[in-house]
């Protein structure tokens, strides 16, 4: 079966046992780290993602500095030993520079910015182990980050992907069904104001299509925001303390 | 703020220099101690080896990929072997993104330079045909940078090393996530990092306590009690008898950090 035809669903089923819109099990755990103002790691299926935040803090350099609103700087970056093939390059690359951008985007949109004028919030993504889904896992997991640090937003933003294998659209695509599959759309959405912050996407897609993807996505960001305030409940509620946690 | 934490680290620094007067540390800690660590090994699958070691409130994860790649002109047959370490801006207010400055090569230099030298692996067996030898690649991460990235980064590392796998290759090509067993290791080395204040040394700085120093070392030890590797840094000279007395606290000292990385 693996080598003449890969099939991705086998008698209504996802190879990886999983339904069409089960998503993989998700785990986020708040304030990982000591010396960031926010932190967050979180384990999605195989993906092993830490976001931390610091700020708002001075702008450096001076002159990128904005007297209405707090700048967002956003990096996005794979560890070269997160791939299941070769050695990666280290640093953010074309792609990773390009999440990065969109990453801010969503931010700049979710945290109250003009509450903190001529500052700079610094949200960085380290992708440790990657299994699909990542850049929805970071944002996911910088929101974290972001209210960990204390940090004013308008929601708690988060996301899932959608995607569609030989015909049938799937939620939270692994590594081996983004390759395999027909159609890629990253959504990450507030669920509040029941818009979406961040949406990408390839693969041919039609209208009807779209519609149901939006419909999945909104459904998986309801799963994933129950994981997140979770996360933030036991770091302050039930912990009681601000002590790092040494797993 | 993007100094405040520096800043702080200056007022704390004549705290450090006052206490150690009177042989006392920040934390309560003896002048010749590690603070408590931990290492959990395997923690990112997709690599042929990782592992991620917690020294105190400093973090550093490692990482192991191997790939096909061509050898050295000179060395037609041997392995390559290579570390990087990076910074991370997530690790401490003043990293900034970026190719390695001098600190984060340095750190890569001296992780190199204990396994190299300790002759932990050995890269002859890393052959695999003609013009295609074995690359074995190193990433050491720093995440939490609360002081001794020397020490935490050789135990993450030392810890990947010996959480490797030997990958299978077929047609000179690797088969990924097969092995033909775990990756055979002669022995293991760790290092013990002393800063000096005010002429003291201690081991195991915390972050208030490097502002404070104004010499380091940094000696690499391996199980077999050899020194592998040392690194001296800062303005501060030491003594020959210091350096000597000091190698025989850091082969004291690093034994229950080598026993855990075998473990």
């Amino acid at each position: 079966m693996e080598k003449e035809k890969k099939k991705l669903i086998v008698d209504g089923k996802r190879v990886n046992g999983r339904g069409f819109d089960d998503l993989r099990p998700l785990k986020v755990t708040a304030g990982v780290l000591k010396r960031a103002d926010g932190s967050a790691m979180i384990e999605w299926g195989r993906n092993k993602v830490l976001a931390a935040v610091y700020g708002p803090r001075e702008v450096f350099p001076k002159h990128l500095s904005d007297v209405k609103k707090a700048i967002i700087n956003c990096r996005y970056s794979m560890a070269p030993f997160s791939g299941m093939e070769e050695h990666g390059r280290s640093g953010p690359n074309r792609r990773a520079i390009e999440i990065g951008k969109v990453a801010k985007h969503v931010f700049e949109n979710a945290v109250l910015t003009h509450q903190f004028p001529k500052t700079q919030i610094d949200i960085s993504m380290e992708v440790l182990q990657s299994d699909g889904g990542t850049r929805v896992a970071a944002i996911t997991a910088a929101s974290v980050a972001l209210a960990d640090a204390g940090i004013p937003m308008r929601d708690l933003v988060q996301g899932v992907s959608i995607g569609r294998v030989e015909g049938q659209l799937i939620v939270d695509l692994d590594k081996y069904e983004d390759n395999l599959g027909e159609a890629d759309v990253p959504l990450i959405v507030s669920l509040r104001s029941k818009e979406v912050l961040l949406f990408q996407q390839d693969g041919r897609i039609s209208r009807e299509e779209l519609q149901k993807m939006f419909e999945l996505g909104f459904k998986g960001a309801e799963l994933v925001r129950d994981v997140q305030v979770q996360a933030l409940r036991q770091r302050y509620f039930e912990t009681g303390d601000e002590l790092n946690n040494h797993g | 703020m993007a100094r405040e934490s520096e800043i702080l680290d200056e007022i704390k620094a004549e705290y450090v220099k006052d206490l150690l007067k009177q042989n006392k540390r920040v934390d309560d800690r003896g002048l010749m101690d590690y603070r408590a660590f931990s290492i959990e090994k395997g923690v990112f699958p997709n690599a042929e080896g990782s592992a991620m070691a917690h020294l105190g409130d400093t973090k550093v994860a490692a990482g192991i990929k191997f790939d096909i790649v061509k050898p050295y002109a000179d060395r037609p047959t041997e392995g390559v072997f290579t570390v990087q370490a990076e910074y991370l801006p997530l690790a401490h207010p003043t990293f900034e993104s970026g190719p390695p400055r001098e600190n984060a090569i340095e750190l890569a230099r001296l992780v190199d330079r204990g396994i190299r030298s300790a002759e932990c692996v050995d890269t002859a067996s890393f052959f695999v045909e003609e013009e295609k030898v074995l690359g074995m690649f190193l990433d050491v991460y720093v995440l939490d940078h609360n002081g001794n990235l020397a020490d935490c980064a050789a135990l993450a590392g030392m810890s990947a090393l010996a959480n490797a796998k030997f990958p299978k290759i077929e047609d000179g090509a690797i088969v990924r996530q097969e092995f033909k067993g775990p990756l055979p290791l002669a022995r293991h080395v760790v290092s013990a990092t002393f800063e000096k204040i005010n002429g003291v040394p201690i081991l195991d700085a915390v972050s208030e306590e490097d502002t404070a120093s104004d010499g380091r070392i940094t000696l690499a030890i391996s199980s077999d009690g050899f020194l592998c590797a040392a690194q001296k840094a800062k303005s501060a000279g030491f003594t020959s008898d210091e350096l000597l007395s000091l190698f025989d606290v850091a082969k004291e000292k690093t034994k229950p950090l080598l026993d855990a990385v075998q473990k």
